[in-house]
């Protein structure tokens, strides 16, 4: 379909009501929108609505007991922004292992989110760290928000719960409690600019040689990024030693769903997530 | 027949119009409507970095990049780097410490290492690798390409 409207508004609320038309296609750092277009996999719709000039979506901001990422925050600003330095070190970790950096000076997190990518490199951590997805709407004269747990955001393979009438203005992330530990792993064949065969994120409160309110998720081993709600319960309130590493790491084995790929073989996957949950889970004994 | 749209940004410091088909890329406007064919195309998905160009005082690919989001914006591509005192300094040092061979990553390589040597002024060679790694070379090996910005960085002290 040919692109008959092109519209770059710089508020939310004219971005809403453009979206509210239907037969519309969000542009925001482009990195993704381009070269599906280009390559024939996705096609423009009639409307090409320009997000990036919205500045109220391009903010991080400390609000009640969490901290309030903008959708259209790039993976470098949100590497090297000091809230996110302090309180969510394992989504700055993930931000530096983004592709490269030509790439994460564009890319967006509203982007990587709304995307809805397995392998999707923020969406790990954003997981473990119980992070919500800010929609706002405007199907009369009000802007409408609402909030969904990020657990609950994913149904698919490039598929949310997003309304076409809705944009994703910000990830809401709780502040973690005193004590949270949090680890990111991915792993590829090359540092940079490499889609994950698999990630690992795993958090915690460290509570003696125990971890509690563990959250344990995983990247490119199902069709959404997975919140691993087994593996949790396994790793909830056990000791940090040996016997459990390997006991979490089996659950986690059984509880992933991979498939095989360019990237991996289903059974590779496998055995990384065994191998590396149970890694991790050392690392963490010893934080 | 692609909806079309005027657009006025700072092109290596000239204001500069295009009128662009709302889906084309930066670097086919650079390369295709303006002429500036400095700026390669190669792999066109981000993967390569040959047509690395500043945008807002950011590097980004420009295959990637939707010229018609370049409207307002103030843009550098590797015409615009030897008039500028680090960027003329960081071509030297690519001539000095043979950095070129087949030359086609070069345009984008010293525009990513102008951009990196801004923010790292002083780096180790380590933090180059990792400021140069959306850019790939085939013929070089990357070491005197890792020289060159070493070089032209202490060139700056």
């Amino acid at each position: 379909m040919a692109v008959e409207h092109y519209w770059a508004p710089t508020s939310l609320s004219d971005a809403l009501e453009h979206l509210r038309g239907g037969d519309v296609t969000v542009l925001a750092g482009g990195t993704d929108l381009m070269p599906q277009t280009q390559a024939g996999r996705v096609s423009l719709e009639r409307g090409l609505l320009n997000v990036r000039r919205v500045a109220e979506l391009h903010r991080i901001e400390r609000v009640d007991g969490a901290v309030r990422i903008g959708a259209l925050c790039t993976i470098t600003e949100i590497m090297r922004d000091p809230l996110v330095g302090e309180h969510f070190a394992m989504l700055a970790d993930a931000c530096d292992h983004f592709a490269s950096d030509q790439l994460r000076n564009a890319a967006t997190i509203g982007g990587n989110v709304c995307n809805a990518s397995p392998a999707g490199d923020t969406l790990v951590p954003l997981l473990v760290l119980d992070a919500e997805a800010e929609l706002a709407s405007k199907p009369g004269a009000r802007v409408e928000r609402r909030r969904v747990p990020l657990a609950d955001f994913f149904v698919g393979p490039g598929r949310t719960r997003r309304a076409p009438d809705e944009l994703l203005c910000a990830i809401r992330l709780p502040l973690p409690p005193p004590g949270f530990v949090g680890r990111f792993f991915k792993f590829g064949t090359r540092p940079a600019l490499d889609i994950a065969a698999i990630s690992i994120g795993i958090g915690g409160v460290r509570d003696g040689r125990t971890l509690v309110q563990a959250r344990v998720a995983y990247g490119a081993v199902a069709a959404v990024p997975l919140r691993a709600r087994r593996t949790e319960a396994a790793l909830e309130g056990a000791a940090l030693d040996a016997a459990t590493a390997d006991g979490v790491a089996a659950t986690a084995r059984d509880e992933v769903r991979p498939i095989d790929d360019l990237r991996a073989s289903a059974w590779y996957r496998k055995e990384l997530v065994f191998n590396m949950t149970r890694r991790i889970l050392h690392d963490v004994a010893e934080a | 027949m692609s909806l079309k749209r005027e657009i006025g940004f700072l092109l290596n410091g000239v204001e500069t119009h295009a009128t662009v088909p709302v889906d084309l890329s930066a670097l086919s406007m650079l390369r295709d409507l303006l002429g500036l064919t400095g700026t390669k195309y190669a792999c066109g998905e981000g993967e390569c970095g040959a047509c690395t160009i500043v945008v807002d005082g950011v590097s980004t690919c420009s295959c990637l990049q939707f010229a018609v989001d370049c409207d307002g914006r103030t843009l550098t591509t590797i015409e615009g780097v030897a008039g500028d005192p680090l960027g003329a300094k960081i071509e030297q040092a690519f001539v000095d410490c043979g950095a070129v061979q087949c030359g086609f990553c070069t345009p984008g390589m010293v525009v990513q290492a102008k951009h990196f040597l801004e923010t790292h002024p002083q780096p180790t060679r380590d933090e180059i690798k990792r400021g140069i790694e959306g850019n790939l070379c085939r013929c070089t090996g990357y070491v005197k390409i890792i020289d060159a910005i070493e070089a032209a960085s202490r060139a700056d002290r």
